[in-house]
């Protein structure tokens, strides 16, 4: 077992238990903006685990889902705190 | 010699967001839960990025790669910006031990301030 793979694996292991414990925040958050920063976190966290991803399997077409899912992240969190806005004003 | 440098990277950049983890988990209130978020996520998904952009020593990885750090560096701050001015104005309580709070720390001047 090489260094790399051991990097690799380690950091598998560690970005999936991150994973979780952002996930018990989404499950626990007492407001709803906790949610909202528990899902953008997630979203990186998921960016993250495709790059590491892509150097495990040996394949390098998993790149373009990361854009893809930085994109959304950025556009659901503004569309969330936009909605979030108006409710509280009116 | 480049494998041990691209290991090195996705270690520490692993180390950055486990440390973003567990700071959504044990931080008191929002807003220092998202002072650990943004600022660990960013740093630790461009290091795992560059450490991708070092193992495979090609140029359209090393591009798409570039570009998901400059956007996300881009973002992340509008982002947490955002939240964070509708959760302040949404009311979402802070921490009982904050010191300032630039809009007032009586119920009155909270009243009164114009949103």
């Amino acid at each position: 077992m090489s260094f790399m793979e051991f990097a690799v694996q380690a950091s598998v292991i560690f970005i999936g238990l991150s994973i979780l414990a952002i996930f018990l925040r989404l499950v626990i958050g007492p407001s709803i903006e906790d949610r909202i920063v528990a899902l953008d976190l997630l979203s990186a966290n998921a960016i993250a685990f495709i790059a590491v991803y892509s150097i495990q399997k040996n394949t390098t077409t998993f790149l373009d889902v990361g854009i893809i899912v930085a994109l959304l992240a950025f556009l659901g969190t503004v569309a969330f705190a936009f909605y979030l806005g108006r409710r509280k004003k009116t | 010699m480049m494998e041990v440098l691209s290991g090195v990277l996705l270690l520490l950049g692993t180390l950055f967001i486990l440390l973003s983890a567990i700071g959504i988990l044990k931080m008191p209130d929002l807003y220092t839960r998202m002072s650990a978020t943004t600022k660990a996520s960013t740093l630790g998904i461009g290091l795992v990025l560059v450490g991708t952009i070092v193992y495979w020593q090609d140029f359209g990885i090393a591009s798409r790669a570039l570009a998901i750090i400059v956007f996300l560096f881009l973002t992340a701050p509008v982002a947490a910006h955002i939240i964070g001015r509708a959760a302040y104005f949404g009311d979402v309580p802070l921490w009982e031990k904050t010191k300032i709070n630039e809009f007032g720390n009586t119920d009155e001047d909270r009243a009164n301030r114009d949103v």
